[in-house]
């Protein structure tokens, strides 16, 4: 074994010098090679498995799962402008039995009383509250959509008119073929009734506050 | 003092503990049992003994009844000082049970209620995935199952549903009497925030295991949660699509409430609770406020 010398080069590498097959003159200990090595398989190793997993987890996130389809809800002479009419859809296809359906208010559009610029042939609002998702209530006599949960109140075109909620009843593309009506893909609408992506419940669209809650892949 | 480590509260006074944590021939005064070598026996009856009355026996014809008695007595000590001399495990138990507790009084039992808790909401949990079914069509009904049809199914569930009230109120109870006891300061800050992990991975095990009986409340409450969840600026929406597995209340929701629920937290507080428990071990125990540090030379005599 060579004898170190002491004092001359300070290495990171080099602290184990003293250790037998040390030899004079060599940058990286075998030590410490071997270290590096077992460490870096570790790391390789458990990345192999962590990784995909991480991904597996993560990747709903990531994965637009909107259905583009649309779904008949029944011929157009079953519904009017002045009131809405409850229709059952099913939202999510696959598996979930009856907690894959949601309920629908459908209406004519009246172009006497909505004038905004979404172009639906037909008004179809969801029954999910802007607040926190619980399922809303139309109410003939009051003309208005009512929460039981927190006490959200929405006017006869989704706007709020009271209570925690933060931004009008989401909205579905509608289309009309052959004299039957059938609903599309659900998009959220800001207080002035302007078309946006679809977001969460309790997700700001108005204001400085939409800067918090930006569009996300999976809508 | 006692709020020093454990390895400099021990330099003041050597001959406090050196005695029985060194070597268990020492001067303290533990059971025989625990002794290692060939004294262990003591004088009464030794090996020799009992093999020459094995050999009498055989010369008159008969079973040497006390003699039997007395090896049978020998056979749970021998299998403990076998498992002894591979294991070591006496002196976790050492550590675990005759570590020195400066004062205290009912209140610090708190913390091993919460995992006696736990110890019993993981055994009931354990029970009643053998009947549940985490599918969207099959939930409702196999919760319904087990808690009407099954023996004591009832009682199981039971357990475990009023079970996780508990452990939170004995949770709230435990840090609340660790932040009046002052017994969060050094060195015991690590112990507090690992504490406070665990406190958030239970309140976890409460959300998701509130969907799991699919019922109409489970159901909307759960829905209410996630979006309270996706409140949360930036980062509130994704973490929502994570909880829901997708941008829809659908069937993997389910199906990933109840793996977060059962093996994802459950592997998490079990690898806290240990470190925790390690942290007491090692930092003991913080005497209250209202005892006084004169008091505790008469304290230690009455130890052991």
């Amino acid at each position: 074994m060579a004898t170190p010398r002491k004092g001359k080069r300070k290495s990171p590498y080099l602290k184990d010098r003293h250790t037998p097959a040390a030899y004079e003159g060599e940058t990286v200990t075998r030590r410490s090679l071997f270290t590096g090595g077992a460490m870096a398989a570790g790391g390789i190793a458990s990345a192999a498995f962590g990784l995909p997993a991480l991904g597996f987890a993560l990747g709903p996130i990531f994965e637009d799962d909107t259905p583009g389809t649309f779904l008949d809800v029944g011929p157009e002479a079953d519904f009017n402008t002045a009131t809405y009419v409850p229709k059952v859809i099913t939202i999510v296809p696959r598996g979930t039995g009856e907690a894959g359906k949601t309920t629908v208010y459908v209406r004519r559009s009246d172009p006497a009383r909505d004038r905004d610029k979404l172009g639906q042939p037909y008004i179809v609002l969801t029954t999910r509250c802007a607040h926190l998702g619980c399922p809303v209530r139309y109410v003939q006599a009051s003309e208005r959509f009512i929460c039981p949960c927190h006490g959200g109140v929405y006017e006869f075109d989704g706007k709020v008119s009271g209570g925690p909620p933060v931004r009008p009843l989401d909205r579905f593309e509608t289309k009309v073929e052959a004299g039957r009506v059938s609903v599309g893909p659900r998009f959220s609408v800001n207080s002035k009734l302007e078309r946006h992506s679809v977001r969460d419940p309790s997700n700001h669209l108005d204001g400085l506050w939409q800067y918090l809650y930006p569009p996300r892949p999976s809508t | 003092m006692n709020f020093l480590p454990r390895t400099k509260r021990r330099s003041h006074d050597p001959t406090e503990e050196n005695g029985k944590a060194e070597n268990g021939n020492g001067s303290v005064d533990i059971p025989g049992v625990l002794h290692r070598g060939p004294g262990r026996n003591g004088a009464t009856n030794g090996n020799g003994d009992g093999n020459g009355n094995g050999e009498g026996g055989k010369g008159k014809g008969r079973v040497d009844l006390p003699a039997l008695g007395q090896q049978a007595a020998e056979v749970p000590i021998s299998a403990i000082s076998w498992l002894e001399e591979r294991t070591g495990g006496s002196a976790i138990g050492r550590a675990l049970l005759l570590r020195k507790v400066p004062g205290h009084d009912w209140s610090y039992t708190l913390g091993s209620a919460v995992m006696f808790a736990f110890l019993s909401q993981a055994v009931t949990g354990v029970f009643l995935a053998m009947y549940y079914d985490p599918s969207v069509t099959g939930a409702y009904e196999s919760t319904r199952h087990l808690t009407n049809d099954v023996f004591l199914g009832e009682l199981v569930r039971g357990m475990h549903r009023w079970g996780s009230t508990v452990m939170i109120l004995l949770l709230f109870l435990h840090m609340g009497q660790t932040f009046f006891i002052g017994a969060y300061k050094y060195p015991r800050e690590l112990n507090w925030v690992i504490g406070v992990v665990l406190l958030v991975l239970t309140l976890a095990m409460g959300f998701t295991g509130y969907l799991l009986p699919f019922d109409q409340r489970s159901f909307w409450a759960t829905v209410v949660g996630v979006n309270i969840n996706a409140s949360g600026p930036v980062v509130g929406p994704y973490l929502a699509d994570f909880l829901r597995g997708g941008s829809e209340f659908g069937a993997t929701t389910l199906s990933r409430f109840y793996a977060i629920h059962m093996l994802l937290i459950p592997g998490l507080i079990g690898g806290l609770i240990a470190a925790h428990l390690y942290l007491v071990i090692r930092l003991g125990t913080t005497a209250p406020p209202w005892v006084k540090a004169a008091k505790k030379k008469e304290l230690s005599k009455e130890e052991i």
